[in-house]
């Protein structure tokens, strides 16, 4: 397998005053190309400094990140970003949200359509093209954000989060849809989240942050696909696991 | 129709839409659609009719008629104004005024406003400067427009556009400031440029600023024009209302004060088409 991602040795710190405050420390992790890594870690562990180090919105302090081998200096089409609050344009319809990333790379307008609409249906949003973002309900603006991402073609997806918003029974259906999508595509996502039975559930390998994103445990799933929200909890397996990873951030916590 | 049009989607629970809302036609009676807003309007004109009852029974009471005069000589004045072309002649002046003045106002602000407001540093050294600008009361610079431009339209047209200026300048500022960091930063990881960001998420997320300004800015440009008009000038409503006063004619100042009021209340109705067409997307969770 080849390398996509590598992270090495990245410090992020944020001055204020004479302050400093460190949101990660020394942070190196290797992504392999195709892979569904989850990334868990209680909240304030770095999680999002280190989505935002990854896809190039903030610059680190210390360290780089090698994507496709290249360092990387700024935000790119090729990565994509499921940030955790919805940023769709209120004054474009989900159609015209959708079609904004072929519009800056600038695609025409027949094919921006085109591509645009497969995916609004894609998401399960069929009927809503023309809908704007707060004629929708929470969940179906996380699709719009979801189809929206996926107009860029990024090879490698940025999750940050994303269902953590949702009501259970929408979060499974999201869930399950994103592996879909995956299945369909094979692309590389790294996928954030708190919740250790969402990382076990979606992940091919889980990597558990303690504070200031040391990694505290860096765990293959090997649990068979397709897995199925309802039964797959119940394998023993997945108990197993989920123990091993809910021992890991004890273990970070009292560090 | 009798039944309702669904938006062809599954209802099975393993659609990925099921669980959302579903759009479905429903005809709704004259009524049922315009009802509340007959009602309003009605009451409306019972409460225009009640000012008039009530000013006119005052009118009995008041023995002077220079005080408040009465809606009937104020109604008689209006229209021998209106045979007589006189309110034609003077509402066009006025009109003119305003129109100008606003438009010239609107697009020097809101060019000013974006242009500013996007570029930090410069926003931070103009800021105090334009805020002590607005500050100043319009009036207090009519004797220098007067200097400047003479007694002519040209200076009431300047008072118009220079209220109407800073409020459009500092709303639409506002709006380019207040633009969500999130937005910014979708476009950003889009691959878009600065080009793409000022354009797609700046310009229209200002635009709830820039409409705000537009709208809290029309009675200004009235109030430029009418002030320019009361300093000095011999034509435009505020002429006619000065003229009438020195002629100790209160029914033509009321009339002449009627006419302006007619033509702020147009003004607003031009705001409130272009706010209506803007308004379905307002920022999520502000609904």
């Amino acid at each position: 397998m080849t390398t996509v991602l590598e992270i090495e040795h990245l410090t992020k710190e944020f001055q204020r005053d004479d302050v400093a405050t460190v949101a990660l420390r020394d942070f190196s992790l290797t992504i392999e190309r195709g892979t569904f890594v989850t990334v868990l870690g209680r909240s304030g562990c770095g999680k999002s400094t280190m989505l935002n180090l990854l896809s190039g919105l903030s610059k680190p302090t210390s360290g780089r990140v090698l994507h496709n081998g290249d360092a990387h200096t700024g935000p790119t089409p090729e990565i994509g970003y499921l940030t955790q609050s919805d940023t769709l344009m209120p004054w474009r319809t989900v159609l015209r949200n959708v079609e904004m990333p072929l519009e800056i790379a600038g695609r025409d307008k027949t094919d921006r359509t085109r591509v645009a609409r497969d995916l609004i249906s894609r998401v399960g949003l069929d009927g809503f093209a023309d809908s704007y973002p707060r004629e929708l309900s929470g969940g179906m603006r996380r699709r719009a954000s979801l189809a929206r991402m996926l107009a860029y073609g990024a090879e490698t997806i940025l999750m940050d989060e994303p269902f953590g918003a949702l009501d259970a029974q929408l979060r499974t259906e999201l869930q399950g849809e994103l592996l879909r999508l995956w299945s369909q595509t094979g692309q590389t996502i790294i996928f954030v989240t708190h919740d250790i039975d969402e990382a076990l559930l979606l992940g091919d390998r889980v990597v558990v942050l303690g504070p200031l994103g040391t990694v505290l445990l860096d765990q293959e799933i090997d649990i068979p696909r397709p897995r199925d929200p309802d039964r797959t909890t119940v394998d023993s397996r997945f108990i197993e696991l989920h123990l091993e990873l809910a021992n890991a951030l004890k273990e970070g916590a009292r560090q | 129709m009798t039944a309702a049009h669904t938006i062809p989607m599954t209802n099975t629970t393993s659609s990925p839409a099921a669980s959302g809302p579903v759009k479905e036609a429903r005809k709704r009676t004259w009524w049922g659609k315009n009802g509340h807003q007959a009602t309003v309007w009605m009451l409306r004109v019972a409460l225009f009719l009640a000012f008039l009852v009530v000013w006119y029974v005052a009118s009995l009471i008041v023995p002077n008629p220079m005080f408040i005069s009465d809606p009937i000589a104020v109604w008689d004045q209006l229209v021998e104004w209106i045979v007589d072309g006189t309110i034609v002649f003077h509402t066009w002046i006025t009109v003119q005024e305003v129109a100008l003045g606003y438009v010239i106002g609107v697009l020097t602000g809101a060019v000013a406003g974006f242009i500013l407001a996007s570029i930090h540093l410069i926003y931070s050294v103009f800021e105090p400067f334009m805020m002590a600008l607005y500050s100043i009361p319009k009036v207090a610079l009519a004797p220098l427009f007067i200097v400047w431009f003479g007694i002519g339209i040209d200076m009431k047209i300047i008072l118009a556009a220079v209220s109407v200026f800073f409020l459009v300048f500092l709303n639409t500022a506002a709006g380019v400031r207040e633009v969500e960091r999130g937005l910014i930063d979708a476009v950003r990881l889009m691959g878009g440029t600065k080009r793409d960001v000022a354009f797609k998420v700046v310009l229209p997320a200002s635009m709830a600023g820039l409409l705000t300004g537009l709208k809290v800015s029309i009675p200004y440009a009235l109030i430029g024009a009418v002030i320019g008009e009361l300093v000095a000038s011999n034509r435009g409503l505020g002429y006619l209302i000065n003229d009438s006063a020195s002629q100790f004619n209160t029914a033509g100042v009321f009339a002449a004060v009627a006419v302006l009021t007619v033509l702020a209340m147009l003004l607003n109705g031009v705001v409130a088409l272009i706010s209506a067409r803007t308004g379905r997307w307002k920022p999520i969770g502000d609904a």
